[in-house]
């Protein structure tokens, strides 16, 4: 069988140099990182960033009237417009900083989903969705009375349309939830088409990007969602994410979380809240990981996104193939080239905590179980996966090493 | 780590011992780990206070599936009054590797379900360390 040729825009030896970690060596092996969809590793420039902040720009945001106080609020505010153009939205008042993407879908549950969605209402999510995504609207629909619907899928794992079609007789659908890349699957959705099947039921779209963000070009104007959630640790930051929402609907929504920093005068009686996006940035946020988040997004951009998303998915298509080479291993989800840099898959009858544990003693780091997406296993009878995913430091080399690897797993395991 | 998975280990996994089910089992348990999917039953046989024969099925990894069957080789025909002193270090003996924190749960699925078929037989509670709600794992007596 062909296998993909790779062809690649990016300078690799030029990236790995940039991530530190990529040089130390696993159980005395080359490490081969393949688990950047759970986190991502981390460039010098990010590190630098944030002990930079520390060394030189350290205080708390929006209240110090002296130097430093004013340094951190500036570099803070410069990372939420840096935020601002990487998900090109036009407006940095509906950029707010959360800590990752749960946070950002809860801020959306509790304070959207709590005020406009009640009794007698739908919500509708995806049979693929990580429990993120998942959870806070079933939680919701327990404590409002609404109905939740899933959309289902087909057996390559896209959305299914007649399940689409099956759905378009559901009233009162308030509020759709969906990934715009699986975690599981790769499989990428139609934002756009389904912004359009949202707005004409009369309901808001929200989008889980914490797969898609770190790996393609995102433009939330052209999706036409109106909610937006990332995590900085997936694309290359710290511990600081963010929620996109429209800002007619965040100056709708009450806060999520109430105290400091959110508020514009408080009384004993009476509370007038802040401005957005400091509404819903209740205390002390994360400073020094929100700032090193603004530097992740400019090292990602340095690149070029649509050279990373090149990048990925000829190295998608490359590994695709190649593990469709091997006998014994079975691979789920899309083929490429409609697919993100996930693979899915297992040998022969081994359990995935045993093909990750093989693969570890090569130095080779993969993801083994239901990646936060028990729904998505039962729909597959399946109980676990072998979870392979690429970013932007990963070649070839690495691909080779996954393949070499499984074969060590199956010499183990007799497959 | 090359020798992870140690023949002893691939033997028990390939060839599993006491798999399968009892017609009249005295006492059974089972246990799920939520987190990784390994699932655990067992049935035990009791005669005069002696486990006569006993029973694993399930499904899961090398070290859960390995570690049940060691460990049903090392009760079968023990009095029952014996299994008690039976803890962690006994399986951890038996497959002769060291293990990750995750992992470790894994091999302690087995003896985790014995625990709870041997408080059902004797009426006695579950002793503390295995009714541990903080380890996620789910035991249910059948
Ligand atoms: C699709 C998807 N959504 C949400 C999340 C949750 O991300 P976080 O844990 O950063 O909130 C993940 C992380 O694994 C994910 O893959």
């Amino acid at each position: 069988m062909a296998v993909a040729e790779f062809t690649t825009p990016l300078d690799l030896e030029k990236i790995r140099a940039d991530f530190p970690i990529l040089a130390r060596p696993v159980h005395g092996k080359r490490l081969v990182f393949l688990d950047s969809a759970a986190s991502s590793q981390k460039p010098r420039q990010v590190i630098e960033t944030l002990v930079d902040v520390y060394e030189t720009s350290y205080a708390n945001v929006h209240r110090g009237v002296y130097y430093l106080g004013a340094r951190a609020t500036e570099r803070y505010e410069g990372a939420r417009d840096i935020m601002t153009g990487f998900v090109n939205a036009n407006d940095r008042r509906e950029v707010i900083f959360v800590r990752e993407a749960t946070e950002a879908l809860n801020l959306v549950a509790y304070a959207y989903g709590r005020t406009f969605v009640g009794p007698g209402d739908a919500i509708v999510a995806t049979e693929m969705e990580h429990h993120s995504n998942l959870v806070p609207w079933q939680f919701l629909a327990q404590q409002t009375g609404a109905t939740l619907h899933y959309l289902r899928l087909t057996d390559d794992g896209s959305l299914d349309p007649d399940s689409q079609q099956r759905l378009a007789a559901i009233e009162n659908v308030k509020l759709v939830a969906v990934a715009h890349v699986s975690n599981s699957l790769g499989t990428i959705n139609d934002i756009p088409a389904l912004a359009t099947w949202a707005h004409e039921r009369g309901a808001v779209l929200v989008v889980d990007g914490a797969q898609a963000a770190p790996h393609r070009p995102v433009d939330v104007q052209a999706l036409g969602c109106d909610f937006y959630a990332l995590s900085g640790h997936k694309m290359c930051g710290p511990g600081a994410g963010i929620l996109w929402g429209r800002a007619e609907l965040l100056e709708k929504m009450p806060p999520f979380l109430t105290g400091g920093e959110m508020i514009r005068t408080v009384s004993l009686e009476k509370t007038t809240w802040n401005d957005l996006p400091w509404k819903f940035e209740a205390g002390t946020p994360a400073i020094a990981e929100s700032i090193a988040l603004g530097a992740a997004a400019q090292y990602l951009q340095g690149i070029g996104m649509e050279a990373i998303e090149a990048h990925e998915h000829a190295l998608t298509a490359y590994a695709y193939d190649v593990l469709d080479g091997i006998s014994g291993v079975t691979q789920y989800g899309p083929k490429p080239p409609n697919r993100a840099g996930i693979l899915s898959f297992n040998v022969g009858k081994v359990h995935p905590h045993d093909v990750a544990q093989v693969l570890d003693s090569e130095g080779i780091a993969v993801r083994a179980g239901h990646h936060c997406t028990q729904p998505l296993m039962r729909r597959f009878d399946l109980q676990a996966t072998t979870r392979a995913s690429v970013y932007l430091y990963n070649g070839r080399d690495d691909i080779d090493a996954l393949a070499l690897g499984i074969e060590k797993v199956k010499r183990t395991f007799s497959v | 780590m090359d020798d992870f998975y140690r023949e002893n280990i691939l033997d028990h996994y390939n060839n599993p011992r006491n798999h399968g089910h009892l017609d009249h089992p005295s006492a059974a348990a089972e246990g799920v780990n939520p987190l990784c999917g390994d699932e655990l039953a067992v049935e035990l046989e009791v005669h005069d206070g002696v486990v006569t024969d006993i029973r694993y099925s399930g499904r899961g990894c090398a070290i859960s599936q390995a570690a049940a069957s060691m460990l049903s080789d090392v009760v079968k025909g023990k009095p029952v009054d014996q299994l008690a002193q039976i803890g962690k270090e006994d399986v951890l003996e038996e497959l002769g590797i060291p293990l990750s924190p995750i992992r470790l749960k894994c091999a302690m699925l087995s003896v985790g379900v014995l625990k709870v078929a041997l408080s059902e037989l004797t009426g006695e509670p579950l002793p503390p360390e295995w009714n541990d709600p903080s380890d996620g794992i789910e035991w249910k007596s059948a």
